[in-house]
């Protein structure tokens, strides 16, 4: 199972790689969007430091639709599914192979959007256990919920305009939580940050047992 | 039934009629028997469609994920329409639930949305959830790539439903909405008679719509299936037709 995880997921950041789509066009999008807020807000010191958290995860969640695009058109394209089914990989490994490639993919652009809040935004890390912590288990229930979704549209025309409407409402809980934390890492707010990850991590097992499970379905009927 | 004119029937017309004289019933007591409240003055009298609504919105929804389950466990297109039609009745009373809300809050709390309300905030996300699971119903495809799709979805708003609940609820520790005015015990009686009238007519309206949509999906998948059947029959005897002449 693991093994089979490790060459799904090898197998998607390797195209990634060869394709540089992430390097290329995502990870400047991702700093775009920080400038864009920006200039949304006149750059007004006070706005940026209160909204620093809430803006950090909403970019987060807009290069996450476009990781979960890429993710779904890898096998959506000259029939890589029927290939993937034929090939004898457990779903599940599959599922959480290419779960693992885009929580990887976005931890990276999550890196260097960090250090854009910290440039742009003049943000502080008080707590950098918190914010490392808060990305990881944040960024696998982002990935999972967004593979599941993402195998859940692959069959259909207008999977570019249904997913974001999909997504975006089930990764509620994820961006109020993962923003709480934040707020306490980046010493914007008193609050518990610890005490959201708590919930990130239970919205991420759902998510990840969820699409285990339904991924086979997926893969057959749809 | 493929050949009926129209989804009625004895118990629907029964029901309907019911559904007309319950709203005719409700409208009067609603606006002229119930006495107007010492705080809320006449704005209280929107409980009686916010509240039936809202609690009808969660009845068609757990039907939905009910549906959705037995679709996934039992491959039943039956249950897959129940929770088809099911959905689009849960949207249109959510959408209710949601405007009139809105409307009690203004005078009442003095703003359409707060933000710090767990049940508005949760309301309002599983609203979006829903029009996502009929967006995907309508994408179109075969019809058990369509159902197994839309029951994912059913069965995944259901699951994280308690957890966006959660964690709106820490989010804003604090809530304007009142608690229960069923439990209370501060309501007066006609009041809280007129809003039992509430809760009979949305619950015959509720089931009336579920019936006929039910029966819409229901005649037109017969239709498309009758429809293939004509067609491959249509085929076989054009190529018959053709038979032992000339290409």
């Amino acid at each position: 199972m693991w093994a089979d995880i490790r060459l799904i997921a090898g197998k998607d950041l390797r195209i990634e790689w060869r394709s540089r789509i992430t390097l290329s066009q995502v990870l400047p999008f991702a700093l775009l969007v920080l400038v864009l807020f920006g200039f949304a807000l006149d750059a007004n010191r006070p706005v940026l430091d209160a909204a620093t958290s809430g803006l950090f995860w909403i970019a987060v969640l807009f290069v996450g639709l476009m990781a979960v695009q890429r993710s779904t058109a890898i096998e959506t394209t000259d029939g890589a599914r029927r290939a993937l089914l034929l090939a004898g990989v457990e779903p599940a490994a599959v599922f959480l192979g290419k779960a693992l490639a885009v929580a990887l993919q976005l931890l990276f652009v999550e890196t260097a959007l960090v250090g854009g809040v910290i440039v742009f935004y003049d943000a502080s890390i008080e707590s950098f256990p918190l914010l490392a912590a808060t990305c990881v288990v944040a960024t696998v229930g982002i990935a999972a919920a967004g593979t599941l979704l993402g195998a859940l549209v692959a069959g259909v025309r207008a999977r570019e305009t249904v997913l974001p409407i999909l997504l975006l409402p089930v990764l509620a809980p994820v961006l109020i939580g993962a923003t709480r934390a934040f707020d306490d890492a980046l010493g914007t707010v008193a609050v518990d940050g610890w005490a959201w990850l708590g919930l990130l991590a239970g919205f991420g097992a759902i998510n990840i047992v969820l699409g285990a499970l339904a991924y086979g379905v997926l893969l057959e009927e749809t | 039934m493929v050949d009926s004119e129209h989804t009625g029937s004895r118990t629907t017309r029964i029901l309907g009629i019911a559904v007309i004289l319950g709203l005719i019933a409700l409208i009067l007591l609603g606006f002229f028997g119930a006495p107007e409240d010492d705080e809320q003055r006449d704005a209280v009298r929107m409980i009686f469609v916010h509240v039936p609504s809202a609690i009808f919105t969660y009845v068609a929804f757990t039907v939905t994920a009910i549906g959705s389950v037995m679709w996934l466990f039992r491959r039943s297109i039956w249950w897959d329409t129940v929770a088809a039609a099911a959905a689009e009745i849960g949207v249109l009373f959510c959408g209710l639930t949601l405007f009139t809300g809105s409307v009690w809050g203004r005078p009442t709390w003095n703003t359409y949305w707060d933000w710090g309300d767990v049940r508005l905030v949760t309301t309002l996300i599983l609203f979006l959830m829903m029009i996502g699971y009929l967006s995907v119903r309508s994408l179109g495809g075969g019809e058990r790539a369509t159902a197994t799709r839309a029951a994912i979805i059913g069965v995944l708003a259901m699951v994280l439903i308690p957890i966006v609940n959660r964690s709106v609820e820490w989010w804003e520790s604090n809530t304007l909405h009142q608690k229960s005015s069923l439990t209370d015990g501060n309501l007066e009686d006609l009041t809280l008679f007129t809003l039992v009238v509430g809760f009979v007519v949305w619950g015959l309206f509720f089931t009336w719509s579920l019936i006929h949509r039910f029966r819409i999906s229901w005649l037109e998948r017969e239709l498309r299936v009758r429809d293939l059947d004509q067609a491959l029959v249509e085929r076989r005897a054009e190529g018959r037709e053709h038979e032992g002449q000339p290409v």
